[in-house]
């Protein structure tokens, strides 16, 4: 009796969106994947921009948490203490322009928020911080030095608002090492 | 540099409880320490300070509670104004007064209701006035702050429960269910 096969080629490929989805959140010693984003309407901004500056990039899941004190709302708080090591502050979601535009006015934010919308979450792929199922980006953060190489990340439980300490001790790390050895630069 | 760090890594109070400095009501032996970080122009906050009244009389002397200053300038507008304004009556020994007062009354805490509170507390109106126009309390106020930055603050209200970051729901069941198992275990 012949079993019937079903041909591997009749399956469908894999599609580069499945493919490009890493599990796993970029680490330490890795350079910082670039990307060009729209931070407004009409205007597109690239993270190589803030090159020789130390880069927090924040990406949480949605705009419009109702809460008081929601992640963007309190590095808003905190900005001046990242100020103080010349860090350059960056929330990345995949809401839209004109969600962001609301959402950052309503909270007063004195920082970008990048607009990871089309395709969608693609940045948050490069990252390793994609949730596929529910489309939305992790809570993670990654703090990033000024020749572009990410120094610091960490994913919080999608449901806890991870606070900034652990920003503020990877800032401080990177000032305590300026004057180390060198970086290797790919 | 830095590994990535676990998932689920524990938040701690960097300031740790100090009779000097902090505002407390309970004895130092009390079994569990809550500390809060709060805003006092956050409804959630208000919230909070319903939940935590209606904990303290189930658990009593069992209980430590400390208050700390947390606002958030950007979005509240009177949030620092009214931290120093508690703060300016707490040196005038009427904090927690002042607190429940704010509390109670978080829709009108613009300066001519906080000197109408002050006058209700009989507080010296000339001192208050003083401290909140030269600002003697901001730099508190901004201590409070930062050690909640320091400590991993996440929102308003934070809490702390025997010094480490609570991740849970403060729902009065919940909080007080947690605070109860902590007591029992201590117990042991």
């Amino acid at each position: 009796m012949q079993k019937s096969r079903i041909s591997s080629s009749s399956a469908s490929k894999p599609s580069d969106y499945v493919r490009y989805a890493p599990s796993t959140i970029l680490k330490a010693g890795t350079p910082a994947p670039d990307f060009t984003l729209h931070t407004t309407p009409d205007q597109k901004v690239s993270l190589s921009e803030f090159r020789d500056r130390p880069t927090i990039l924040a990406f949480y899941p949605a705009d419009w948490s109702p809460v008081c004190g929601d992640e963007m709302t309190l590095f808003n708080e905190i900005l001046p203490e990242f100020e103080k090591f010349n860090a350059a502050m960056m929330g990345i979601s995949v809401d839209g322009v004109w969600c962001h535009l609301a959402f950052s006015k309503d909270r007063k934010l004195r920082f970008p928020l990048f607009s990871d919308f089309e395709p969608k979450g693609e940045v948050a792929m490069k990252y390793g911080v994609y949730r596929r199922e529910d489309g939305v980006s992790e809570r993670a953060l990654f703090v990033i030095d000024k020749d572009g190489i990410i120094r610091w990340s960490y994913v919080s439980p999608i449901g806890v608002n991870p606070g900034a300490q652990g920003i503020l001790n990877a800032l401080e790390s990177l000032n305590s090492q300026k004057e180390k050895v060198g970086v290797n630069k790919e | 540099m830095a590994e990535l760090e676990e998932q689920g890594e524990i938040a701690k109070l960097s300031l740790p409880v100090s009779i000097k400095r902090d505002h407390i009501q309970g004895k130092s032996d009390a079994r569990v320490t809550l500390v809060e970080y709060g805003d006092y122009e956050c409804p959630y906050c208000g919230q909070a300070y319903m939940i935590v009244k209606e904990i303290q009389k189930q658990l009593k002397d069992q209980l430590r509670f400390v208050f700390r200053n947390f606002p958030l300038t950007q979005i509240h507008p009177h949030a620092q104004q009214t931290a120093e304004a508690a703060e300016a009556a707490g040196v005038q020994k009427k904090f927690w007064d002042m607190h429940d007062i704010l509390y109670e009354n978080q829709q009108a805490l613009d300066y001519y209701h906080l000197v109408e509170y002050a006058t209700v507390l009989g507080l010296d109106i000339e001192r208050f006035n003083n401290d909140l126009f030269s600002h003697v309390h901001a730099g508190r106020v901004r201590e409070d702050f930062i050690s909640g930055v320091r400590s991993g603050v996440n929102g308003t209200p934070t809490f702390f429960v025997n010094g480490v970051r609570y991740n849970d729901s403060w729902d009065y069941g919940t909080l007080l269910d947690r605070l109860l198992f902590i007591i029992k275990q201590k117990q042991y």
